[in-house]
């Protein structure tokens, strides 16, 4: 199985600076807007509506209340234990990682009030290796449900990840085993866990606790799924069906409960919160 | 018999005692210049053997873990098992052949036991699936589980994949929510739990069996996040690497008994389980029987809690924040 399927993701699309002002080029429809119209709009096209993808900062931004934003477990950071060497070794990975983003790992933590009401926020890094789940994103997620159900509080957490993360082997897997039997507790406390699935979320991320929410919702033509599309090739030999594994795909097969554009996120979150808290 | 590249000198030695053990026999007790030949050949082979096995590479230890001859999850069920009632269906879409379960006797009690199985013939391979299961098997899996609690059984899993499936109808049926629901299921389990790796333990299709008050690990298995041939496919875009990632992967039972993945591996027979099949069946029953006796000692809320706190005990880190 690969888990750390190299899939192409949309990066921001393409900044030009044109005369007076940048402008980017959508790559979806072709439309040449202002940088500016892209930001303001979510980094959704004002044309097409293509989500492109949004930092964990704006997510934080997006979902909590001005100013409730509170970090936890910021220090952590991740060993090396098996000395994992590719073509540049793990500790090279991490701190060009770290560099690139200003963070330890690929999962930001914390807890913020939405609409006034607690909750804990997990959002995931993608920009850091893959947004792919070692030791210390498993710890982190397993310590936001236990968070949870200490201060009462639902978990909401954005998955963006290419699945376990390889460097770390087996250590890796195990953090399914202990992200999820701690959501386990979490549910038999009565509290809501939002799954929030983002572009993309494969792999041991998908396999783990994602799919689990009491409530799943994906971004519009994010690709959610077990196996990444590459592999799945290989194995059967023939090409993927248009649109496979892509969000619109699960919502029809019946593994993801709807699917919510962007601007509708915050809402469609807080409105399923107080359906089963108020 | 099959056998591997590096175990061909011994293979070959060991066929020619057989044939002449047969010329022996043939001619009764008259040559004692062939039995002495012989003892001298036995002598060859017990050493050749000692050596091969005390210096094999990563790579012939997976090799080892997928060799054809190992003895498979039903091979296991036969030996140590008895009075073994099958099990069909996730009672919502079909029956995964890649996945059997059921309940079964050990010792004259009742467990439940599950596992992976891949094929021997080709036919079987196929109807298998080569051990790697849908969606439907973990569902399955589950369903017993799940009865098992219900009755009061233990739950024995066998961990033998080199993953769970990759394909359309797998993704189409929730490969991914039936691996997470099996994991969370065992998570809250009252009953014991073992689980044995077997063979190859392929990433999340083997840990969906493998939330276990006790895992233990056969000798020469592997227990890998990846194949090494995915994990060298995606690194070096050439899945014929898969010995050099193999390396890297730190994936033997010895590992993983260091990570603090497994609780205890279980030596086999000289050579791997599939050369001696009863007497490595007998060190596995040994194993279940002594951890199972401390399982039966605990209360339900106690193994829940242990297995809680095993599992949450995994993954290394730092904290720079002190
Ligand atoms: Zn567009």
């Amino acid at each position: 199985m690969a888990w750390f399927t190299k899939t192409k993701v949309s990066e921001p699309s393409q900044k030009k600076t044109l005369g007076e002002g940048v402008f980017r080029r959508c790559d979806t429809c072709g439309a040449t807007l202002k940088a500016e119209e892209f930001e303001a709009n979510l980094e959704v096209c004002p044309g097409c509506g293509h989500h492109y993808r949004l930092s964990a900062e704006a997510w934080i931004e997006l979902l909590l209340d001005p100013g409730s934003w509170v970090e936890h477990d910021a220090g952590l950071q991740a060993t090396d234990p098996l000395g994992f060497v590719d073509s540049k070794p793990y500790r090279q990975r991490l701190e060009a990682s770290r560099k690139k983003t200003g963070h330890q790992d690929a999962l930001l933590a914390g807890d913020g009030t939405l609409n006034g009401r607690p909750i804990q926020l997990g959002v995931f890094l993608f920009r850091f290796m893959g947004g792919s789940m070692g030791s210390v994103v498993g710890e982190k997620i397993t310590r936001l449900f236990e968070r949870g159900l200490e201060k009462n509080q639902p978990v909401v957490l954005l998955s963006a990840s290419g699945g376990a993360r390889m460097q770390e082997g087996a250590l890796s897997l195990m953090q399914m085993a202990k992200t999820v039997a701690a959501l386990g507790r979490l549910r038999d406390a009565g509290l809501p866990f939002i799954s929030v699935l983002l572009h993309p979320t494969t792999g041991g991320v998908a396999a783990s606790y994602a799919l689990l929410g009491d409530v799943n919702i994906a971004e519009p033509r994010a690709l959610i799924g077990f196996a990444g599309p590459r592999v799945i090739e290989q194995t059967i030999r023939q090409k993927l069906p248009e649109g496979f594994q892509r969000a619109e795909f699960l919502l029809e097969h019946g593994m993801v409960d709807r699917i919510a554009h962007r601007h509708e996120m915050r809402a469609t979150i807080a409105r399923l919160l107080s359906h089963f808290l108020d | 018999m099959a056998h591997l590249e590096f175990e061909k000198p011994l293979v070959e030695l060991e066929q020619r005692i057989r044939d002449l053990k047969s010329v022996s026999d043939e001619m009764g007790d008259l040559d004692a210049g062939i039995a002495d030949q012989i003892r001298e050949l036995e002598a060859r082979a017990d050493r050749i053997q000692r050596e091969l096995y005390e210096e094999l590479s990563v790579w012939h230890k997976v090799q080892l873990s997928r060799h054809p001859d190992r003895p498979y999850f039903l091979d296991y069920l036969d030996a140590v098992f008895e009075d073994f009632v099958e099990l069909h269906g996730d009672r919502a879409y079909a029956d995964d052949a890649a996945l059997v379960a059921g309940f079964a006797r050990f010792d004259g009690r009742t467990v439940a036991v599950i596992g992976h199985q891949k094929g021997r013939s080709t036919k079987e391979k196929v109807k298998r699936n080569f051990g790697m299961a849908h969606p439907e098997g973990y569902r399955k899996a589950c369903r017993v589980m799940e009865l098992a609690e219900r009755f009061g059984r233990p739950v024995l899993t066998f961990i033998d994949t080199p993953g769970a499936y990759p394909g359309l109808g797998a993704e189409e049926r929730g490969q991914s929510e039936a691996i997470g629901h099996s994991l969370l299921v065992m998570s809250r389990l009252g009953v014991p739990i073992i689980a044995t790796v077997i063979g190859e333990g392929g990433s999340g299709g083997a840990l969906a069996l493998g939330v276990a008050n006790r895992v233990l690990m056969l000798q020469y298995s592997t227990y890998s996040v990846i194949t090494p041939e995915g994990c060298a496919s995606i690194l070096w875009r050439d899945g014929a690497r898969g010995p050099d990632a193999a390396e890297q992967l730190k994936l033997l039972a010895g590992h993983a008994k260091n990570n603090g993945i497994v609780d205890e591996l279980v030596s086999e027979p000289t050579g791997g389980a599939h050369r001696d099949p009863a007497d490595a069946a007998e060190r596995l029953a040994e194993a279940l029987r002594r951890h199972l006796a401390e399982l039966d000692a605990m209360t339900p809320e106690q193994r829940i809690e242990q297995r809680y706190a095993k599992f949450r005990a995994m993954g290394p880190f730092v904290d720079a924040a002190g």
